[in-house]
């Protein structure tokens, strides 16, 4: 106790400083390396799992879900990754275990023709009609001829009168 | 009249996609694993943890691997019908008991029958992976040479044990 109250209280300020950026120190060089690497795997590992299906929870990805089996296949996959697969080592182990329902983006198969084609074959049809539509309704304003009473209105409307207009054509159109 | 015949057509066409649509089941996802080998595995035992038993074991039989759990809760209506096909003694049912515990899965065995010739215990869930199990309970059928075919996914009904699994099975052990 005696000793205790000879030293300052600046003293005793840089001394629980000193403590302080020492346990900082040990904690950053303890995790320091690992983490690094720990982050990158841990990238690898979510951007994978972001492109697989969770079964249980059939419209998330396996990023994205916590139910028991997504987790599970996460440390399965993180495991596999800290042993060195690859990318593409993922996708194929789970297509093979889960097919490649698991997948968000299919393989263009034969099965999967109509999956991949159908919005193109769609847009195509769209696009004939309206082509067929807009050169019908083309050909239907040349041929046909002005009336009496159309006459009347586009004179009535270039006059600047058109409620006049309107009431000769009887308010049509 | 072609007119309203278009529309008409599409419309049709549309609901009875739609109407398939409604009939079929999303959670069954068609399993690459048919007509594959069955993957191997070596587990310990359930109700002896010293004894490993694998899919080996099992060579030259047509036989059913069952994925059970005692947490699980539609394995308790499966349950009769795995009882009920145990007796009739045509084909052996190995348990998968997935992801439990070895009390647990012991106690709900002595508790409603046990209809398995064994079941292996995996707790860690690594074998059911290896398997695409997503659903318990899920079914494999086995042929001889150990060929995985036909998985159903959810509770085997008494309709499924009459239609798929007994003639299936019968056809295997002929072949």
């Amino acid at each position: 106790m005696a000793d205790f109250t000879k030293v300052s209280r600046a003293q005793l300020f840089s001394f629980r400083g000193i403590v302080c950026a020492l346990f900082i120190c040990i904690t950053v060089m303890a995790y320091g390396a690992e983490s690094v690497k720990d982050v990158q795997l841990e990238r690898r590992v979510n951007a994978v799992a972001s492109e697989l299906r969770c079964l249980v929870c059939q419209n998330q990805s396996l990023a994205d879900s916590n139910a028991d089996l997504a987790v599970d296949l996460k440390n399965q996959i993180r495991e596999k990754m800290r042993d060195g697969a690859s990318e593409a080592d993922i996708v194929a182990y789970m297509v093979a275990r889960y097919g490649d329902f698991v997948l968000y983006r299919p393989p263009v198969k034969l099965t999967t023709v109509l999956l991949w084609g159908g919005p193109f074959v769609l847009m195509v049809l769209g696009l004939l009609l309206l082509v067929r539509r807009l050169r019908e309704r083309g050909r239907g304003a040349a041929e046909a001829p002005l009336t009496q009473a159309d006459h009347a209105r586009a004179a009535a409307l270039l006059a600047g009168t058109e409620a006049q207009g309107e009431a000769a054509t009887g308010g049509k159109r | 009249m072609i007119r309203y015949a278009i529309p008409l057509g599409l419309f049709l066409l549309l609901a009875v996609l739609l109407g398939v649509g409604l009939t079929l089941n999303p959670r069954e996802v068609p399993s690459p694993l048919i007509n594959k080998p069955a993957p191997a595995f070596s587990l310990p035992q359930l109700h002896a943890a010293d004894r490993l038993i694998t899919p080996k074991d099992m060579q030259g039989k047509v036989w059913l691997l069952n994925v059970w759990a005692s947490w699980c809760v539609s394995c308790r209506d499966e349950h009769p019908v795995l009882m009920e096909l145990s007796k009739m003694n045509v084909i052996s049912i190995v348990g998968l008991n997935h992801k439990d515990k070895r009390d647990d899965g012991i106690k709900w065995l002595q508790q409603f029958g046990n209809p398995y010739l064994l079941s292996a215990f995996d707790f860690a869930g690594k074998v059911g992976i290896d398997y695409g199990v997503y659903g318990v309970p899920e079914t494999f059928l086995i042929d001889k040479q150990g060929v995985i075919r036909y998985k159903r996914i959810g509770i085997v009904t008494p309709e499924i044990v009459r239609e798929k699994i007994l003639p299936m099975a019968r056809e295997l052990e002929r072949g």
